[in-house]
This record gives C-alpha cells, sequence and structure tokens, in this order.
C-alpha cells in the first residue's frame, strides 16, 4: 500500500474537498427555507396545504437520493421541453442539477423533522399565545417556529450529516467532489484502499466538525429544557 | 451481567452460523476461470431486454473459453473499478476491449490484441467544430473515465478544452444527446453502433481523422490477466490463434460488423 | 406499460427481487452486528466499550457509497491477504451479492446498535428485578420480560432503519451487483430513454416504502397494546 499516490494528487483532494463544502452547504441553505413553509403547510389542518407537501415528503422520502439525481440529470434531459427552453441553462449544468435534487432532498427531510415538532408544541403554549391577542402570523413568527426550531436542533443535526454523506453520489454525475477525486485516482491509479480510506478519514473529520457544531447549538438553545 | 453474557452468546452462535454459510470458499483450479466484463459498450458489450450479457466482447468470452476447454464465469464490474478488481482477484481475466498500453501494463499482463481499431471524434451536424486545438477551445468533450480516450485528450487537449468524464460509455451518449457536451472522443466502432446507428444519431457525425497514435492507443484491444498468471496468459494466446484460425473468431465478427476488426 | 419500458420491464422486476433479498439478508446481518454491539456498550467492561464505540462512530461517520467503495475493493484485499498468510492456496471468492450485504449489514449494525441500546435502556431496571424475585432464570427473563417490552421501543428507530437501509441498497449498483437501479440505468442507457427508467425505478421504491410503512404500523399497534396513549 503505498500513500504517495494521494500526495501526488492533493491537488485533486483540494478541489474534491471544496466542491463538497460548497455543495453542501448551499443545499441545506436552500432545503432549510423551503422547509419552513412547507413544514407549517404539512402541519396545517387543511387538505389543500397539507396533501401536496406530504405527496412531496413521501416522494422524496421514499426513493433514494441516487435514484432522483439520475432522474434530473439523465432522465429529465429527454424531453424537448427542458432542452429547447431556457430551463436547459439551468439543466444543462450538472453542478446545478446535483444542488436542485439535493435541496428537494433535504427539504423534504427538513419539512417532517420540522412538522413533528410542530405538532408536538405543547397546546397551552399556543392557548397562552392567543390569549395575550396574537394573531396567526405572529403567533407562528414569534412562538410556534422558534419553540419548534430549537427542538428541532439535534435531528436537524442528524440530517445536515445524511446530506453530507449523501453528497458523496454526486460523484456519479460527472461532478468532482470528494468522492469523485478518490474515484479517478482510484480508477487511474489503480489504488482503491488508499484513494477511499483517504475519502472516508476526509468525511469523517467534516462530520464531526458538524457534530461538534451542534453539541454548541444544543448547548446554547437547549440548555433550559436539560434535564 | 449474567444476562447479558448469555444473550452475548447466543448473538455469537447466530452471527458465526451465518457468518460460515455466507462465505462460499472455493478452491483455484485450472479449469475455471472468471471473466470480468463490462455490459455498458454496446456494441461490444451491453445488457439485453431479457438481463443476459450480449456483445462482441462476450461472444469472444465464451469462444475462447470453449477453446480453452474452461468453465467461465461472467463477471460484470463498471469500467472505473475494472482493473482493481483484477488485482483484487474478483476474477481472473477482463475481456472489455481494454487496449494495451504502456501504462496499464505496469499493473497488469496483456495478452496478444483480439481486435483493433482506431479513435474518433463525434460532433453535432452543423456545429462546424473543428479538430484542431483553436476550433476546440472552451468546449467540453465527453470520455469514458480511465479510458485510453480520456487519456489522449487529457494529455494533448487538455488545457485547452473542458473534459466530462462518465463513468459508463452509455451515459456519455446521452449527455451528448442532451447537449450539455460539444464532443465525444471514442472507439470509432463503439460510436458508430452505439450512438450513430441508434435513432436520433443521424444529427450527429465522425469528424477529424482516426486517431492511433500509439503512446495513447496502445497496441489493440487484448485480455487483461494478472502478472503472476502467466500460465492462463499462454492459454489465451494459443485461444486466439486458434479461434482466428478455425473461423469462429471470423463468424463472431459477421455478427457484428460488415469489415474485419481484428487488423493486420 | 410494456411499451414505457420497451420490454424492459421483467429484467426490472427481477432487479427489485434483488433489492429486496437484499435488503432482507443485510437487514438480518445488522440486526446481530446491532445485537453484539448494543450488548458490548452495555457490557460495562471498558475494552469492550471502547470496541463498540469505535464502532458506531466511525462507520456512522462515513457515507455509505464511500464504505461501500472502500470494503468491496479493500475487503478482498485484506481476504486474500489473510488467506495466503494461512497457507490455503487459492482465493475466497465474495460475489456482490454477499459483499453488499456483508457491507450494508455492517454500516445499519452501527445504527441499530444505537437502537437497540435505547431500547434496552428504556426498560424500567426494576421489572428485570421483579421478574428474577419471582424465580424466572435469565433466558426467559430476556425472553418474557425484557424483549417484548424492548421491542416496542425499538420498533419505531427499527422502521426507520429499515426504510434508510433498502434505499442504501440503491447504491450496491455501483458494486455492479444487478439490483433495480442498475437495470434502470442499463435499460436507460440501452433504449435512450433514461425517464422511463428512473420514474419506473423510483415508483418500485415507493411502493416498498408503503409496504413497509404499512407492515410497521400494524406491529406497532400490536406490542402497543396497552400503552396506547404512550406510544402514539
Amino acid at each position: 500500500m503505498s500513500f504517495s499516490i494521494i500526495f501526488d494528487n492533493w491537488k485533486l483532494f483540494l478541489e474534491g474537498f471544496v466542491v463538497t463544502i460548497q455543495l453542501v452547504p448551499l443545499a441545506l441553505f436552500f432545503g432549510f427555507f423551503m422547509a419552513l413553509p412547507l413544514s407549517v403547510m404539512r402541519a396545517s389542518s387543511n387538505p389543500f396545504l397539507k396533501w401536496p407537501t406530504y405527496s412531496f415528503t413521501y416522494f422524496f422520502r421514499g426513493t433514494p437520493l441516487l435514484v432522483q439525481v439520475y432522474l434530473f440529470y439523465y432522465g429529465l434531459a429527454q424531453f424537448s421541453i427542458v432542452k429547447e427552453t431556457i430551463l436547459w441553462s439551468f439543466f444543462k449544468d450538472a453542478y446545478k442539477v446535483g444542488l436542485l435534487s439535493f435541496s428537494l432532498n433535504t427539504a423534504a427531510y427538513t419539512t417532517e423533522i420540522f412538522r413533528g415538532a410542530i405538532e408536538r408544541l405543547p397546546l397551552g403554549q399556543i392557548e397562552a399565545a392567543k390569549a395575550c391577542g396574537m394573531g396567526p402570523l405572529t403567533r407562528l413568527r414569534r412562538i410556534i417556529l422558534p419553540i419548534a426550531l430549537r427542538k428541532s436542533i439535534p435531528s436537524y443535526g442528524n440530517e445536515v450529516i445524511f446530506m453530507l454523506h449523501g453528497s458523496s453520489i454526486c460523484s456519479l454525475i460527472t461532478i468532482i467532489d470528494i468522492t469523485g477525486a478518490a474515484r479517478i485516482v482510484n480508477s487511474r491509479y489503480y489504488g482503491p484502499v488508499e484513494a477511499f480510506f483517504t475519502a472516508g478519514v476526509i468525511y469523517l473529520c467534516l462530520t464531526f466538525c458538524i457534530v461538534g457544531i451542534f453539541k454548541q447549538l444544543e448547548k446554547k438553545f437547549l440548555s433550559h429544557i436539560r434535564r | 451481567m449474567k444476562r447479558q453474557f448469555k444473550l452475548l452468546f447466543l448473538v455469537m452462535i447466530l452471527g458465526a452460523s451465518f457468518v460460515s454459510n455466507g462465505w462460499a470458499g472455493s478452491k483455484k483450479s485450472a479449469d475455471k476461470v472468471r471473466i470480468g466484463v463490462e455490459g455498458a459498450y454496446p456494441p461490444f458489450s451491453e445488457v439485453g431486454k431479457d438481463g443476459k450479457m450480449k456483445g462482441f466482447d462476450i461472444d469472444i468470452s465464451y469462444a475462447l473459453c470453449k477453446e480453452m476447454g474452461a468453465e467461465c464465469t461472467l463477471v460484470k464490474q463498471d469500467w472505473d473499478g475494472i482493473i482493481p478488481a483484477l488485482l483484487a482477484k474478483k476474477y481472473d481475466a477482463i475481456i472489455a476491449s481494454m487496449s494495451i498500453t504502456e501504462k496499464r501494463k505496469k499493473k497488469v499482463a496483456f495478452t496478444i490484441k483480439y481486435y483493433i481499431t482506431p479513435a474518433k471524434f463525434v460532433r453535432k451536424k452543423g456545429s462546424g467544430i473543428e479538430i484542431t486545438k483553436a476550433g476546440m477551445k472552451g468546449k467540453s468533450v465527453g470520455v469514458q473515465s480511465a479510458t485510453i480516450h480520456d487519456n489522449y485528450i487529457t494529455g494533448v487537449y487538455g488545457k485547452d478544452v473542458t473534459i466530462k468524464r462518465y463513468g459508463k460509455q452509455d451515459e456519455a451518449y446521452l449527455d451528448m444527446k442532451a447537449g450539455r457536451i460539444d464532443l465525444l472522443l471514442a472507439d470509432s466502432i463503439a460510436l458508430d453502433d452505439g450512438f450513430l446507428k441508434k435513432p436520433g444519431g443521424d444529427a450527429y457525425e465522425f469528424v477529424g481523422p482516426d486517431l492511433t497514435e500509439k503512446k495513447y492507443f496502445g497496441e489493440g484491444a487484448g485480455i487483461a490477466i494478472r502478472k503472476e498468471d502467466t500460465e492462463l496468459a499462454g492459454r489465451f494466446n494459443k485461444a486466439i490463434k486458434a479461434i482466428r484460425a478455425n473461423g469462429t473468431y471470423d463468424k463472431i465478427q459477421k455478427k457484428y460488423f460488415k469489415f474485419d476488426i481484428y487488423g493486420k | 406499460m410494456f411499451n414505457f419500458l420497451h420490454g424492459y420491464g421483467p429484467s426490472l422486476l427481477e432487479g427489485a427481487f434483488i433489492t429486496v433479498t437484499l435488503s432482507v439478508v443485510s437487514l438480518l446481518i445488522a440486526t446481530i452486528l446491532g445485537l453484539i454491539t448494543a450488548t458490548m456498550k452495555l457490557s460495562k467492561v471498558r475494552s469492550l466499550e471502547i470496541i463498540g464505540g469505535i464502532y458506531t462512530t466511525v462507520i456512522r461517520g462515513i457515507p455509505d457509497l464511500v464504505m461501500m467503495l472502500l470494503i468491496f475493493f479493500g475487503g478482498q484485499v485484506l481476504v486474500n491477504r489473510v488467506v495466503q498468510e494461512l497457507g490455503y492456496d487459492g482465493y475466497i471468492d465474495i460475489n456482490p451479492f454477499i459483499a453488499g450485504s456483508m457491507t450494508i449489514g455492517l454500516i445499519y449494525g452501527a445504527y441499530l446498535a444505537e437502537t437497540f441500546r435505547g431500547a434496552f435502556l428504556a426498560v424500567p431496571v426494576g421489572q428485570a428485578e421483579a421478574a428474577k424475585a419471582c424465580g424466572m432464570d435469565s433466558w426467559t427473563i430476556f425472553s418474557r420480560i425484557m424483549f417484548p417490552q424492548m421491542t416496542r421501543h425499538a420498533l419505531p428507530s427499527f422502521g426507520n432503519n429499515w426504510l434508510v437501509l433498502v434505499k442504501s441498497t440503491a447504491l450496491v449498483s455501483v458494486i455492479g451487483l444487478e439490483d433495480v437501479v442498475r437495470m434502470s440505468d442499463l435499460a436507460g442507457g440501452s433504449t435512450h430513454k433514461p425517464f422511463n427508467f428512473w420514474v419506473a425505478c423510483a415508483l418500485i421504491y415507493l411502493a416498498i416504502t408503503s409496504v413497509s410503512n404499512f407492515i410497521q404500523s400494524r406491529l406497532e399497534d400490536r406490542y402497543n397494546v396497552g400503552h396506547r396513549e404512550e406510544g402514539r
């Protein structure tokens, strides 16, 4: 086993690293802001709000991310409506398609996390807000979302890690992320153990960072309800 | 404490019995050969509607095995892991249109070639792209990752073009059709049968010369074997010569091509 | 329908069958590994706790895809070396199905270990003590008292892990197993109609998910008898 093939290709791994740490936060950002309204809709009792969001989360949580990425990347390019209109300037770019599928995927999971937190909100809190004369929007903004989001921190931390790991799939649609770099090194220099071991260690470090960040967040926002 | 150990014990027995069933040990015997093939490289190797492998490489594999009197099993493996998996002994030989190059020879041994065909570029009709450094500047070229075509485009035009590397040749075709790439570089036969002659392929055409530069394109397609398996390489060499001589090769070749792909 | 799939329908179904069998076998391996690891972590033997801890942390920190590629290639090299050291002239052939189910089992064993550990801790100590006082031996305590109650606590998380596991079998297509994803990929490549096959593939996964959800909710109902409010 020789790790010299890794050192000789450190630039490739660095490029891959940059792609991963750009793609994942961007997808999480879009996913988060899609999930906020979606989770409120999903938790509502109005069937016209509830069922469309439920179908959305059911599809994206019920199928593998890999299949979604392929469906968006190769699947949609089959149609002239995508290929010959303004849409193509978006779908032409593998990076943007990857970002789109990752964002929708994490939006679906995040929606369910937030919805769970909203539904578990103690009824008394909402009643108290009503009694104070708050309107529905104010209640949402000042009571429901702040409490629900805080309670979601631990499960959202898991989702962030899942997204980091899921992002390795973009290496299958010509994007060179950390896994993509490892695959190139493996296929060119035939050192699978060295290549994937290195990738694994990088992901492990990133995972530890995320765990650390969320520990701090929990400390800051959840210490008042800790037993 | 005691309870936990009992549980552990039970679980270990269960685990051990399962593992011992799962690991099928098989002793290496001379007349059993496992061959690594690809499956996404028409007309040389592809998966048919019935889920079975077909194509020139597949037919050649079976013909060679018959000639050697060996019992063969085909093992499917994606291209970018095809040599690592040979080295890891997942199979004993690769019959997947692999070109014999100096770089690969450092890791594996090759038999004599079993065919040779030139590489070529494909462009969209009317795009007017010329195969020169100036004509290709800023264009994107799709190749299969870790192939001779990848090495050539990286080595010769690497600074002028954007290279898109795909795991499977079929995926590069899909992206050419989608318009995500401007040029394809691959084996001329594979491009002709797998892309240009397929529905919708008539909107594309070959461009530029036949590429055969030995430094990049090697000496034709051979069978890759682990370096220590010299005996197997000898048997394959003999079998290639035999099916060339007894007409089996020509019969297979006629199924797929109108001309002789064996070369000189 | 058949035109939509250009005659590749049957091979897609064969792929789906592989996906399901692979998932079930992987779940079995994961359950066994999960139980072993949970036991190690609960054992109060320091070295066992540490080993269990390293296993769950490392596995859960690395993407499935990378893990799969590493084990598929690296695992074989390792096995070859061990076999050679033992003086056995030959190789141990690990086919993709076994490699795939071992890998997925290894990954999800780490997740299930946490599920089982949590479930074990969720059963009040008094229950086991009371059973002991009634004169039950330790096996009876486990099978009659602990197991049914652990199951109730473990079911929701176990079900979730199953669903995630099924989806992660999609990645075995990368190591050459002919599951539903690989069949869709190949069929889409051959026919140049990838959309049709990826939609079909997604529907097959949705069907598996829906059936699993149904079974899970039935099981939860059964094990929640007597705990209606709490279980919901």
